[in-house]
């Protein structure tokens, strides 16, 4: 129990203190590739301190929704965190729900931050609300299928099963084509979802484009900082699925303290090269117009769906 | 128990006959009719869970002159569970009605309202005990005759009249085809007791067999309001006073749910080929994704909900239709899981979709309107009402840890068991019908989220929502009574599952409630903990804790800086609601990405000033979409008839001796038949 209790803790603090790193590792990146020096990778750090001491300003609009939002997303987030295996293979908070949980978590996030772009009563607010819903509704299902193809090779849709048999190598395929058809589908599925180009671009504030960014319009000060970081809890959540479901090896599988540390390095890299790769994906692309998202969300559904057909049709 | 049964039936009567004892006294029938609903509501909880828990059958029997009509009673655990969701849902409303009915003051006979009231929930008590397939028959069309005259309280109006109308034909083309399946089993049995459906004495040929499960399907799936048979409830739902709505939606068509399981595993022994199943949970993704879209379109706050009906009816037969699936290849403990998912969805749809009813009706007390884009701000104007239907609209778009959540993800967790079952195409069919689940649920999200936002969130948008007031107390009880509900039934599944259980292991044959529930019922892990669990309360407790995370981090960095308030940034102009976003601009891009669906008609009329074509004097803009299955299915067959009916006329002559020799004519033909 004591045992688990310090896991838990050590998961929410290695979560709370790495995903600030890797927003600050991608703009490095992207700026590295623009041939600009770009800020320190811990500029969001200091970004987050600042905002936690600046006065929030609160439109006279909004109802108790506004306010409580900023806790709900950022708590909803970090429980979706803590279900996901990070450094070592078995978390203790298995047994409170699958990926399936993970997915409506996150969920639970996305309706409380549409909520609250609505509350407002900008224009700005509602733009961005109804844009994150289509883009929610055309991911979600090219998720389910792409968990499903994975929880098909596995034989378990809890998070911490399918880490721990993959980082064992227990029911790999023979042939890994309906592994890799689900990885590039949830490869895009996390693009779409933590709102990275070509499906939206953190970094802009142009209304004709920004979707995350007109949700939050309205945020300002500790509210701000703490969708912020939710947001980058939320990048963390996806990077360390990738990494684990698909590439678990080096974590810890077993308590030593040993095993334990080499694992929380090992992972560290793991999500930092996912990181970088994202900040160079942002660099090669343009953003889609949001009409033409719908496309490379339909590529997504149909590698899963694939990924599946193949599953079944090589197993016979 | 049977105390209880015939304490309750004789409130509910009571509430029939004593209303009109005290004419032109509006308020004391209210008060009778209502606190005797309510009454028999209490006594019908206790007496669900009495026959839940019960090791044997509650049965009763009365004699009656007619042939083949014994008025006999059986409370079995389908039975109860689904006579404590219609007492509980019933509870709420009798509470609701105590202050809602004082609207119709003046406008309506309140004592017929009462009684009719009392009469319906009566109706519907008396179709899930009915052990008789005849005296079933009655108190159905009972309760579909009593719903019809309680939809069109308000036939002032005539789009009231309408529906009404279009409820009742929809209502008796379904009541059609449940008597040709009852016919079915009545020729094998040659009784209409249920017992003789069960087990006839000669048995049922596989065709008669195929016929009567579509039959049944069709017939109860017009109450239920499967896609295409749904095209009545966006009318007749929103139609009906808003307490009426709430039962209707929240319990009427369940107890089509519950007539297909019993037909299906009970009547039909649970023995089925496989593509029985597979209909059933096609019908089930094609109702429930289809039912989400058109109810994204919709902008009258009740007929969205009605077709979120359509939706849920949808997830419920996703499980019920896998668990068929199941029980064709004998994977009896998935089967049994899959029902119990479609059970657990039909009393959470029960608890959260009459409490949204309940929602808008009191949206509707306010402000005098159903149309969410003249709502807006209310939650500062309401704010126990917004929290109700929050908790609802959370409830309905199964978000973690609501009940609506629980028992989706049952749902999924027995479509995703699919690769156990030997046929390849079934194998990938139950994954889409998952993919179809996630699409659904989403954008059931997306369209509470406009539900909820743009009634309210942000600026009113009209004089009504500027002006409108909370509802009175009683209504408040009753929509907090079925948000505790809906909290619970998600939070304690320890307590669910193993009442489910009861129901699922006769039809099943096995008991499940071991291999669902893990951590001493903490935790759900249908079938073993390796595949998957899933604890509402532990992740409801880490929301709690993580929140406070959250409070606690931004007081160790920056302390809890006092907020400043002002006004949103309107570009330099004063906010006004017209800035806002509207319900139809919430969901214009979902409306563009499916347009093959909604086939949109946009009509765009500008007059331009004479002086220059650059400034618009006047513009006109209208859009409607496609009522694909009305224009395409109904229209054709209402024009059929009609014209089947115009060429019918030359035989109607007008002249009496004309007719008179008609029936002699069809009398002497009948004798030679006979002969």
């Amino acid at each position: 129990m004591v045992q688990a209790i310090i896991l838990v803790v050590a998961q929410t603090i290695v979560l709370l203190a790495v995903s600030p790193f890797l927003v600050g590792l991608i703009r490095k990146v992207k700026a590295r590739l623009q041939l600009r020096r770009g800020a320190s990778v811990f500029q969001p750090y200091a970004d987050l301190a600042k905002l936690f001491r600046k006065q929030p300003v609160v439109s006279t609009t909004t109802s108790w929704i506004f306010t409580a939002t900023p806790y709900i997303v950022f708590a909803s987030t970090l429980t979706a965190g803590l279900l996901v295996p990070i450094f070592v293979s078995s978390t203790p908070l298995n047994f409170a729900g699958n990926i399936i949980a993970l997915v409506y978590l996150l969920a639970l996030g996305t309706f409380f931050l549409m909520l609250a772009g609505l509350d407002a009563g900008s224009a700005f607010g509602g733009m961005g609300s109804s844009r994150e819903a289509i883009v929610a509704s055309l991911t979600e299902p090219a998720m389910i299928l792409s968990i499903f193809a994975i929880a098909l090779t596995k034989g378990s849709t809890n998070l911490s099963t399918i880490v721990h048999k993959t980082a064992l190598l227990e029911g790999i395929a023979t042939d890994p084509s309906p592994y890799l058809m689900a990885l590039a589908a949830l490869f895009i599925v996390a693009i779409a979802e933590t709102g990275r180009v070509p499906v939206d671009n953190p970094a802009t504030h142009l209304e004709l484009t920004m979707i995350h960014e007109a949700m939050v319009l309205e945020y300002s000060g500790r509210y701000l900082a703490l969708i912020e970081w939710a947001a980058g809890l939320k990048l963390l959540v996806f990077l360390t699925l990738i990494a684990n479901v698909f590439a678990p090896w080096g974590i810890a599988t077993s308590l030593e303290p040993a095993a334990l540390s080499i694992g929380l390095a090992i992972y560290l890299v793991k999500v930092s090269g996912l990181a970088v790769l994202f900040g160079v994906i942002e660099s090669m692309f343009a953003k889609l117009r949001l009409f033409r998202v719908t496309d490379l969300l339909g590529v997504a559904f149909i590698l899963a769906l694939l990924g599946l057909v193949f599953f079944y049709v090589l197993r016979g | 128990m049977t105390i209880l049964l015939i304490g309750m039936l004789a409130i509910y009567a009571a509430g029939i006959v004593l209303p009109p004892c005290f004419p032109g006294r509006p308020r004391i029938q209210n008060m009778t009719a209502h606190g005797l609903a309510a009454g028999a509501g209490l006594v019908g909880i206790v007496l669900g869970i009495a026959g839940l828990l019960a090791s044997a059958p509650l049965t009763l029997s009365l004699p009656s002159t007619l042939p083949f009509l014994t008025f006999a009673i059986r409370l079995d655990p389908l039975a109860a569970l689904f006579v404590l969701a219609i007492s509980l849902v019933g509870l709420a409303a009798s509470i609701y009605a105590l202050g809602y009915v004082t609207e119709f003051y003046g406008r309506a006979s309140i004592a017929v309202l009462g009684a009719l009231f009392n009469g319906f929930l009566l109706a519907m008590i008396l179709v899930v005990i009915a052990d008789n397939g005849f005296f079933f028959l009655i108190v159905w069309e009972l309760m579909s005759l009593l719903s019809y005259f309680l939809v069109v309280t308000e036939h002032e109006k005539a789009e009231v009249r309408y529906a009404g109308l279009f409820y009742l034909i929809m209502t008796h083309v379904g009541t059609a085809f449940i008597i040709l399946a009852f016919l079915i089993f009545f020729q094998a049995g040659g009784s209409f007791s249920f017992e003789a459906f069960r087990h006839p004495e000669q048995p049922l040929s596989e065709g008669m067999r195929t016929l009567a499960f579509l039959m049944a399907l069709i017939g109860f799936g017009t109450k239920a309001g499967i896609v295409p048979l749904h095209v009545w409830l966006p009318y007749a739902h929103p139609a009906a006073p808003s307490h009426i709505s709430a039962l209707m939606s929240g319990v009427m068509i369940k107890t089509a749910i519950y007539a297909l399981i019993r037909v299906y595993f009970d009547f039909l022994g649970g023995q089925f080929p496989w593509w029985w199943g597979f209909v059933v949970l096609v019908i089930g993704a094609v109702s429930a994704l289809l039912g989400v879209m058109y109810a994204l379109m919709e902008h009258d706050l009740k007929s969205l909900l009605a077709y979120h009906s359509v939706e849920n009816i949808g997830i419920i037969l996703l499980g019920i239709g896998a668990g068929m699936i199941f029980q064709t290849y004998g994977l009896t403990e998935f089967a049994a899981l899959g029902l119990l998912a479609g059970l657990y969805h039909t009393i959470n749809h029960a608890m959260f979709k009459a409490l949204l009813f309940l929602g808008a009706g009191s949206l509707l007390y306010a402000t005098h309107t159903r149309n969410m884009e003249e709502y807006g701000g209310l939650l500062r104007r309401m704010p126990w009402t917004g929290v109700f239907f929050l908790i609802g609209s959370v409830s309905i778009s199964a978000l973690p840890p609501t009940n609506g959540f629980v028992s989706e993800w049952l749902v999924f967790q027995s479509l995703f068991l699919s690769f156990h079952i030997p046929t390849v195409l079934l194998k990938l069919m139950l994954p889409l019908a998952a993919a179809m689940l996630a699409l659904t649920s989403v954008l059931a999200l997306t369209c509470f989220a406009k539900a909820f936002g743009i009634s309210f969130l942000a600026l009113p948008r009209s004089s009504h929502a500027r002006q409108a007031e909370e509802v009175p107390i009683t209504m408040r009880i009753a929509m907090g009574l079925l948000a505790v509900v809906c909290v619970l039934l998600g939070l304690a599944p320890m307590v669910v599952v193993p009442m489910l259980d009861r129901v699922v292991a006769p039809f099943a044959g096995m008991s499940i409630e071991g291999k669902v529930l893990a951590l001493d019922g903490w935790a759900l892990a249908p079938v073993n903990v390796e595949f998957s669990s899933l604890s509402p309360m532990a992740l409801a407790l880490l929301l709690i804790a993580l929140s406070a995370l959250g409070l606690l981090l931004v007081v160790a960095f920056g302390g809890l800086v006092k907020q400043r308030y002002y006004k949103t940034w309107g570009c330099g102009i004063n906010l006004t609601p017209r800035m806002e976003y509207t319900a139809t601009g919430f969901v214009q891009p979902i409306k563009r990405v499916f347009s093959t669906l909604y086939q949109p008609t946009v009509k765009l009329e500008t007059e331009l000033l004479e002086e220059s074509r650059y400034f618009a004097k006047r513009r006109r803009f209208e859009f409607h979409i496609e009522p694909v299955f009305q224009k395409y299915l109904y229209d054709p067959v209402v024009a059929f008839f009609i014209g089947m009916a115009e060429r019918l006329r030359v035989i109607q002559g007008g002249s009496l001796h004309l007719y008179l020799a008609y029936i002699f004519v069809t009398l002497i033909v009948l004798l030679l038949f006979a002969v």
